[in-house]
């Protein structure tokens, strides 16, 4: 029998003991988001005909979420059991690489599918949402937690400390997330941000999840498809290499 | 059959710091083995090694004839390393953390043996608590019970008593040497030198990275030690030819490390000469704490 199932379930378990931190808080920071841009914005902005500016926020504020907290699982997982030294209870197992790899990334897209679900839900409650695509809105939120736990695995190996955690998360998730058509379509933008913004991965993952509820986006959902999957190849590929060679985690 | 541990020729260096220089050594299954050196002599190196926490830049190590490197998951099922730092997962409770531990090497129904662990270990009381609202030598006892839920063949435990009390050392002692004689081989790192004295069979001691000592306890005992006297004179004055052999002074007497049991002679011989009476004169018996100091002076 293989350790990963435990390794898996430790992982849920992790975050699930303390849900009001890993669950709750960010659903309820990101219903703030929505009712404030919500009543601000509602009257004036319309991105898609017939689709409200809520409805509109909603998908990206629910992907966000996913992606961050995706992101804050696997990351904060490894840095504290790093810190603490406890990293040392799962490497002296024959888990292997991989194991470790689906483990930690499952256990991310698990968290961040509780969070961006419990958004969509709470998100009914100010505005009705179409879901014209199922399936493109469920593979986008799979592959955009894969990459993000992926992520989270690499600067949880890479830093030696919280700070370095949170630079890591400040300077460059965060940006990245929010640059990423969450709460406005990049047609709306200077031709120079357009380019700017087809240059960043989550706006694919934003975009092609919005793709499966309104049935429209900013580019083809295959297209989106295509550049997220090339990410996720190449993230994992990287991951799994440090995972293998032991980098920061074996001496 | 294979040796438990087969160590040849392993090389580790940290930058400058030569942690491991060509150290080969071989563990008979069965065996109750010591691993001792003072601190930076490269034993914790060398257990990382062995348990694939570290690579070793040349050379091989093998565990029940796995390589730790290319058969590193048969090596790992082999192998249960009580870690020398006080870690803990502070999210899990005792039970949890060794029903994970379990789990990790894939044997997921395995409650009858964690629970007879918690019992030997005096943890059943405590299984359901938190890691964080348990003592120190509580949180030393889970990591003994981590490294032997998956009962490996070899189990090697690094510094395992260090800050548990007197009674609850006993019994995991008593715990360890029926592990032994049950056959799994036992690897144990001590800075308390008696207790490698009363349970090793074979001593291993290291210095700056090399094997400086390899033999049986008793072997090293006989031929390290030589011969330790206490004496107390009158006058109380030691006589200069047999200044050489004074190592200390204790109370009133003096103590005199002498090459064999024929040096006694010559000691009163000397004492005779200078018109100097020895009232009282005792044989210490031998220790392995001499045997130590000896063998880092000496390498």
């Amino acid at each position: 029998m293989s350790g990963f199932p435990t390794l898996l379930y430790k992982e849920l378990l992790r975050f699930w003991k303390v849900t009001f931190q890993t669950v709750a808080a960010p659903i309820l920071t990101a219903l703030l988001y929505l009712l404030i841009f919500s009543h601000v914005l509602e009257s004036r902005v319309q991105v898609y005909p017939g689709v409200s500016y809520t409805a509109f926020l909603a998908p990206g504020l629910a992907m966000m979420s996913l992606l961050q907290n995706a992101f804050a699982n696997s990351s904060s997982s490894l840095i504290q059991s790093k810190i603490t030294g406890n990293i040392v209870f799962v490497l002296l197992t024959p888990l292997t690489p991989l194991q470790m790899f689906l483990a930690y990334v499952l256990a991310a897209i698990a968290r961040g599918f509780l969070v961006g679900l419990g958004v969509l839900l709470s998100t009914l409650l100010l505005a009705d949402l179409p879901l014209v695509h199922p399936l493109w809105a469920l593979t986008f939120a799979v592959l955009g937690g894969a990459i993000l736990g992926a992520l989270g695995v690499v600067a949880g190996i890479w830093a030696d400390k919280f700070d370095q955690l949170a630079t890591f998360q400040n300077f460059l998730i965060v940006p990245l997330t929010f640059l990423a058509g969450v709460f406005y379509s990049v047609h709306s933008l200077p031709a120079f941000w357009q380019r700017a913004s087809h240059l960043n991965p989550f706006f694919y993952m934003v975009d092609g999840f919005r793709y499966g509820f309104f049935g429209a986006g900013d580019v083809p959902p295959l297209t989106s498809l295509a550049v997220v999957a090339g990410c996720l190849a190449g993230l994992s590929a990287l991951t799994l290499r440090l995972l293998h060679i032991g980098y920061k985690l074996r001496a | 059959m294979a040796p438990a541990i087969e160590i040849r020729d392993a090389r580790k260096c940290y930058g400058t710091l030569r942690a491991l220089d060509h150290v080969s050594l071989e563990i008979a299954q069965g065996e109750f083995f010591g691993l001792l050196g003072p601190n930076g002599a490269g034993k914790t190196t060398l257990i990382s090694l062995l348990a694939g926490l570290a690579r070793a830049d040349a050379g091989s190590l093998e565990v029940m004839g796995h390589d730790v490197v290319r058969a590193f998951r048969a090596a790992r099922r082999a192998l249960g390393v009580v870690p020398q730092e006080l870690v803990f997962d502070p999210f899990f409770s005792v039970r949890e953390t060794l029903r994970i531990q379990s789990g990790y090497f894939g044997l997921r129904r395995n409650d009858a043996w964690i629970d007879e662990i918690l019992e030997r270990l005096d943890l059943t009381d405590k299984a359901d608590s938190n890691m964080r609202t348990l003592s120190g030598g509580m949180k030393r006892r889970v990591l003994v019970g981590q490294a032997l839920v998956h009962r490996p063949a070899v189990i090697i435990l690094d510094e395992p008593t260090a800050g548990v009390d007197v009674e609850l050392r006993q019994g995991l002692w008593k715990f360890i040497r029926e592990l032994n004689a049950a056959g799994h081989t036992i690897v144990l790192t001590t800075h308390y030198l008696e207790e490698a004295e009363t349970l090793c069979g074979r001593i291993a001691m290291l210095k700056q990275g090399r094997v400086v000592a390899l033999d049986t306890t008793r072997n090293l005992l006989q031929h390290f030690s030589g011969v330790r006297v206490r004496i107390r004179l009158l006058p109380d004055v030691l006589p200069p030819g047999l200044a050489p052999w004074h190592v200390a002074r204790e109370g009133e007497s003096e103590i005199l490390q002498l090459p064999d049991h024929g040096a006694i002679e010559r000691v009163l011989a000397a004492l005779r000469a200078a018109q100097v009476q020895a009232q009282e004169l005792e044989v210490l018996q031998a220790d392995l704490e001499q045997v130590f100091v000896q063998m880092m002076r000496k390498s």
